[in-house]
């Protein structure tokens, strides 16, 4: 079970409380209409699934019912930080910034 | 069966405000009127646990920002209490007022009152806010005795010592396979709101955990006396 800390409450609350809802920071193509197939397609239905560290949603849903996100290691299941939505990690791994850097090309 | 009772122009838009009391013959009910306000009482053991509902209450749903000095001074000014803290509960004479998000709160006032109350808080608000009464979509079930906590430990995954639970704190959390807001009133009084449509189920399962403590439940006499306080057919409130 995790013990997660949720950052509206800020208190530890019982995994029972929570449900994950998948990838954070997904950022919506700022034109749709300028998107190719390809990259709408990639917005739409492409999610990450490393082995390590990964940033996910979650909502504290018999709580405050407020969406977060956590960084978390799918290997270890160790919750390294949860932070409020618009707040960007503190803790990224080197695929992160692989990752950020492709998107600026 | 309820008539507008004020529109009034705030800010950009109008808001058409109801009572939502049933008028006339129609008698309100509460979403445990079926079990009659009574439990079984097993008197086997000295009681260690009481319960009752405190039914037809009014229950508004508050939500502004908590940072913005115009909302709080508004609020104060319109129900005589600041917004509370997070996870903490204020009380100004029958008016509760309960932190459920860091952009939300539950103001929980005898049943007669909400509509007058959903009108204050408009006339005392601007900009970017909601109150919208829930009144009919939850009930309160008052849960007291030595042993109210025990029957809480057995439900609900939250750490209610009393380091971790002061009196006046709030949580939301699970109840059973189902939610309630616990507030701490007293040392040994907890009140519960549940969902309109789970109070039945969150009902009958604190009444059968509190089976092995002895529990006290309404007699039929006190809980009509309890409905009659409430007001079963409430009266209209003055503003
Ligand atoms: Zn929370």
């Amino acid at each position: 079970m995790f013990y997660i800390h949720c950052p509206y409450c800020c208190e530890y609350r019982e995994e029972e409380e929570f449900h994950a809802k998948g990838q954070a920071h997904i950022a919506r193509p700022a034109d749709p209409d300028q998107c190719s197939d390809e990259e709408w397609g990639t917005y739409l239905y492409f999610r990450k699934n490393p082995r390590g560290l990964h940033h996910e949603i979650w909502v504290h849903a018999i709580g405050c019912r407020k969406f977060f996100n956590v960084t978390r290691d799918t290997q270890t299941y160790e919750i390294k930080e949860t932070y409020k939505m618009g707040e960007q990690p503190k803790v990224t791994s080197v695929s992160d910034t692989l990752e950020t850097e492709e998107a600026a090309q | 069966m309820s008539d507008v009772i004020d529109i009034d122009a705030i800010g950009e838009g109008q808001v058409a405000v109801m009572d939502q009391l049933p008028s006339g013959e129609i008698p309100a009910e509460s979403p445990l009127h079926h079990l009659d306000s009574t439990v079984p009482t097993f008197t086997s053991k000295p009681a260690g646990v009481r319960l009752w509902e405190e039914a037809l209450k009014g229950h508004l749903v508050l939500r502004g920002n908590a940072e913005d000095p115009t909302f709080q001074r508004g609020v104060e000014a319109a129900l005589g209490m600041a917004l509370p803290e997070r996870l903490r509960s204020v009380q100004q004479g029958p008016l509760s007022l309960r932190w459920i998000a860091p952009d939300e709160w539950l103001l929980v006032c005898p049943g007669d009152q909400a509509a007058a109350l959903e009108i204050r808080l408009r006339r005392h608000l601007s900009g970017h806010f909601a109150v919208v009464n829930v009144s009919g979509g939850q009930t309160l079930i008052h849960l007291a005795g030595p042993d109210a906590a025990m029957v809480l430990k057995k439900s609900c995954p939250y750490d209610l010592h009393e380091h971790n639970f002061p009196i006046g704190k709030v949580v939301t959390t699970v109840l059973a396979k189902t939610q309630a807001t616990l507030c701490k009133i007293a040392a040994d009084q907890w009140e519960l709101v549940v969902r309109r449509s789970f109070a039945d189920y969150a009902w009958r399962w604190l009444v059968d955990a509190s089976a092995e403590y002895g529990l006290i439940g309404d007699t039929p006499a006190t809980a009509a006396q309890r409905r009659a306080s409430t007001g079963r057919h409430p009266v209209s409130s003055e503003t």
